[in-house]
């Protein structure tokens, strides 16, 4: 039997509301039953990891434990003393797992990712979180299950939505009043709904059906236009937009409504992204939880400690470092590949020029026209150059150029 | 506690350079565009040197610091 990936399958929904069944009439009588609600994540564990030659199951049993023992250590550590280069190490020590995945194509050696398995960029943002918030001391205290659940979390698992420890911790305790819960069945099934229109049509439509034959002629055309940029390369870059929107939103939708059904307000990664007004907008409507994540562990981070060791004292400069650096480790997060370390510095240079802009319309602001139209250009601009760096991050560059 | 609130509208004037900063205790500064990642961690940085605290930098949950009296509360409650 093959590892199942969550999601993946109309018929996977069967099946997992018939697991879910129990856990909504407990929670519709008001009971959270902990030992199902263990026996579920156990269910959807094995069928998504342990497939086949169980590898990717082993890899994630070690790198929770790994991760466990970590947390507890600093937890304890943490109650005495509190220094920077400790707490550096332990963060480092938590990455490096993903470190090895992510360099394993590089290397195209197999064996160095003991930890391999599908889903460690998310299991690795939420402990990095708590790790971070222990040092904060805003995690005073938390138990070995605790953990456990909230990284093995299942609807989640996969591909986020990142939700955070405090947020999770306070739904996972409680138990929603009757009123309550029948609004998250609501918008669960609701967001079920637009899920499903999402991924299985609209994002199959894009990805499945147009997608190849758009690559087919961009690649039959490459040799007729400089730099193999004909028309269709165009076609291909809007296309692939579209599928990679409808198929990530669609799959976000599933696991935010698989989370409702279980009384959990899993936060929602996507808020209508290509009504963007510039690029800045942009990055609070895509990819929310992962962007966030990124904005409150690394750049505030860095942008605090640059200011509270005053470093750098120019702030625009300050905040030019933080968006080259925040989007250069997304660049890198994403693979070792040349076109996403580009996607991660074109972003950080629209970041930078947006800003420029805005301190530019700040000034000017009586000479600046700002009307329905000018909106409307933003809007249409941010779309293009949002479509333009995903033609970057989608590799077919590399296919056109270097295959 | 009045205190507090004078000297957090005086870090916000000087921050963000607006004059009417702070005005309005209630007034919610993420939504109304009066701070950015950048002006928040100035804050941030401005309120742990003059009150002598730490803040917590990242899981700085924006619901709990959001006005010039919620800011206040949290650092009532840090100090």
């Amino acid at each position: 039997m093959a590892n199942i990936t969550p999601y993946s399958s109309p018929h996977y929904f069967i099946y997992l509301l018939l697991l879910l069944l129990p856990i909504i009439i407990g929670l519709w009588f008001g009971k959270r039953f902990r030992a199902y609600d263990f026996f579920a994540t156990v269910v959807i564990l094995i069928t998504a990891f342990f497939g086949g030659n169980m590898t990717q199951g082993i890899s994630l049993l070690c790198y929770v434990l790994y991760e466990m023992l970590l947390v507890f250590i600093f937890l304890s550590y943490r109650k005495k003393h509190n220094n920077f280069w400790v707490f550096t190490m332990f963060v480092l020590l938590a990455i490096v797992p993903l470190v090895f995945v992510k360099l394993d194509p590089l290397l195209k050696n197999q064996t160095i990712s003991l930890f391999g398995f599908m889903g460690i960029s998310y299991l690795t943002f939420k402990s990095v979180e708590i790790i971070m918030e222990i040092r904060d001391g805003v995690i005073k205290k938390i138990t070995p299950y605790e953990f456990g659940r909230f990284l093995l979390f299942f609807p989640t698992i996969t591909s986020g939505p990142i939700d955070r420890f405090k947020r999770f911790q306070k739904d996972v305790d409680k138990v929603p009043s009757r009123d309550e819960y029948v609004e998250l069945l609501h918008s669960g099934v609701n967001k079920l709904m637009k899920g499903l229109l999402y991924k299985f049509i609209i994002g199959y439509f894009f990805g499945t059906l147009l997608l190849p034959k758009v690559q087919i002629l961009a690649m039959s055309y490459r040799y007729q236009a400089p730099l193999g940029l004909s028309w269709w390369v165009l076609a291909y870059m809007y296309v692939y937009s579209m599928y990679l929107f409808f198929d990530f939103a669609g799959y976000s939708l599933f696991a935010v409504a698989i989370s409702n059904f279980m009384g959990i307000k899993t936060p929602m990664n996507f808020d209508a992204p290509f009504k963007a007004k510039n690029i800045k907008d942009f990055w609070n409507r895509w990819h929310k939880t992962l962007s966030f994540w990124f904005r409150d562990f690394i750049y505030m981070r860095l942008m605090f400690t640059i200011i509270k060791h005053k470093w750098i004292k120019n702030r625009v400069t300050i905040a030019n470092v933080g968006y080259v650096a925040l989007f250069l480790i997304m660049g890198f997060w994403h693979g070792e590949t040349w076109y996403y370390i580009v996607y991660g510095i074109f972003h950080a240079i629209a970041m930078i020029t947006n800003d420029a802009w805005l301190r530019y319309k700040k000034k000017h602001r009586e000479s600046i026209p700002s009307n329905k139209f000018t909106h409307a250009f933003a809007v249409f601009l941010t779309f293009n150059i949002v479509c333009f760096s995903f033609l970057i991050f989608s590799g077919f560059l590399n296919t056109l150029w270097f295959s | 506690m009045d205190e507090i609130k004078t000297k957090i509208v005086d870090i916000l004037k000087d921050v963000t350079g607006l004059d009417d900063a702070g005005q309005n205790a209630d007034q919610d500064l993420f939504k109304d565009g009066v701070l950015d990642s950048m002006a928040t961690v100035e804050v941030l940085v401005n309120l742990q040197d003059e009150f002598d605290i730490t803040v917590p930098v990242s899981e700085f949950d924006r619901s709990q610091w959001s006005t010039v009296n919620k800011i206040a509360q949290q650092v009532q409650e840090l100090e």
